[in-house]
């Protein structure tokens, strides 16, 4: 009798999807190339206090992930190459 | 709403070219000077919705190229005053009308008529851009499915990139008995995901088979549920601040009492 009660309604199933695959399709059209770039901006600016980071090879952007629990979901993914790690940062973590 | 406005969709087969007709028909009936474009070229369909495939004589594209002048090719609809069709071409394809084009011939129209209805194919192409092009406002036509939403969502962030910013939301084909089974996107979820502002909701209808099938749009129609949510949002656009339709009420007392027993 549990998948009776627990079974969710097909147009919420619906819902959940859509809200999930719009925040993919949003994401992947140009209008949102500058919500990128606006993020990468503000994340390089707080990485570059304690790292030197390659700017040429940063890479940001969304994708959909499966996983084995939760089905496929979306990420936003970045690969950030670090040059070298400032001395500061050395100093401070007490190497 | 601003006098030219698209009706569009992304997909096909969700009733931008029903809800042209139904909507161009109530703004006549309601004593405005409309003119209906059909930008779907290659694959013309407005005509024989509207009742008017036998009248074509010139179409869109002979305008754009000077084969005839832009009064020649409208058709007048002789049952309703007021009502024109700027028929597509059926036998050439997208490529022959430029947006450029377009907006010109949008704005010598916007001359003449309170209304510029511009029907707009599927699918985000070329016919897309023309259809957009000479715009100031759109009708986006969604039904109440993933495919429908998702595609329409995509076009309503293509419309904000034309510069279109009146943007509103036409659910069309929804069942209340669906929906309160939970087995439709409701009203309110489809607005919550797509986020624009709602300009009516067509509930599905078997008159509009009839009404297409004797090219006489639904909005004509007294008993016609359907016809009845045009009018409304015939209304709408032209300023008229009338509620949604309750889909719950036009159920009617055996639809109630069925209800009830199935429960």
């Amino acid at each position: 009798m549990g998948w009776f009660f627990n079974r969710k309604k097909s147009s919420q199933v619906a819902k959940d999807r859509l809200k999930l695959v719009l925040i993919y399709d949003r994401a992947g059209t140009s209008n949102n190339d500058d919500m990128i770039n606006m993020m990468k901006r503000d994340i390089l600016q707080v990485i570059s206090k304690y790292v030197e980071i390659d700017e040429q090879e940063f890479e940001m952007d969304f994708r959909s992930v499966q996983s084995d629990e939760d089905g496929v979901s979306s990420q936003l993914v970045a690969n950030i190459p670090i040059r070298k790690i400032k001395q500061q940062m050395l100093k401070n973590t007490g190497r | 709403m601003e006098k030219v406005i698209v009706i569009t969709s992304g997909k096909g087969g969700v009733g931008k070219t029903t809800s042209t007709a139904n909507l161009g028909t109530g703004l006549a009936m309601a004593g405005k000077k409309v003119v209906l474009i059909d930008t779907d070229i290659g694959l013309r369909n407005l005509d024989v919705v509207l009742g008017l495939e036998n009248r074509i004589v010139y179409d869109l594209v002979d305008v754009v190229e000077g084969t005839c002048k832009l009064k020649q090719a409208l058709i007048r609809d002789k049952r309703y005053d007021g009502l024109y069709l700027l028929p597509a071409a059926q036998t050439r394809n997208k490529m022959a009308v430029s947006p450029e084009q377009m907006k010109e011939l949008v704005e010598e129209l916007e001359k003449e008529f309170d209304f510029v209805l511009i029907d707009c194919p599927a699918g985000i192409e070329r016919g897309f851009k023309n259809a957009v092009a000479g715009a100031k406002a759109a009708i986006v036509v969604t039904v109440p499915e993933v495919s429908s939403v998702r595609d329409a969502d995509r076009i309503i962030g293509l419309l904000s990139s034309s510069g279109i910013e009146d943007v509103r939301l036409l659910i069309n084909r929804i069942r209340p008995d669906l929906v309160r089974k939970g087995d439709m996107l409701a009203i309110d979820d489809t607005l919550e995901i797509l986020g624009i502002e709602l300009i009516g909701v067509v509930p599905e209808d078997e008159t509009i088979f009839r009404s297409s099938n004797l090219g006489e749009p639904a909005v004509v129609d007294d008993a016609s549920l359907a016809g009845k949510a045009y009018r409304n949002v015939t209304a709408r656009i032209m300023g008229e601040d009338i509620p949604i339709m309750d889909l719950e009420q036009s159920v009617g007392f055996f639809g109630k009492l069925k209800r009830l027993f199935s429960r």
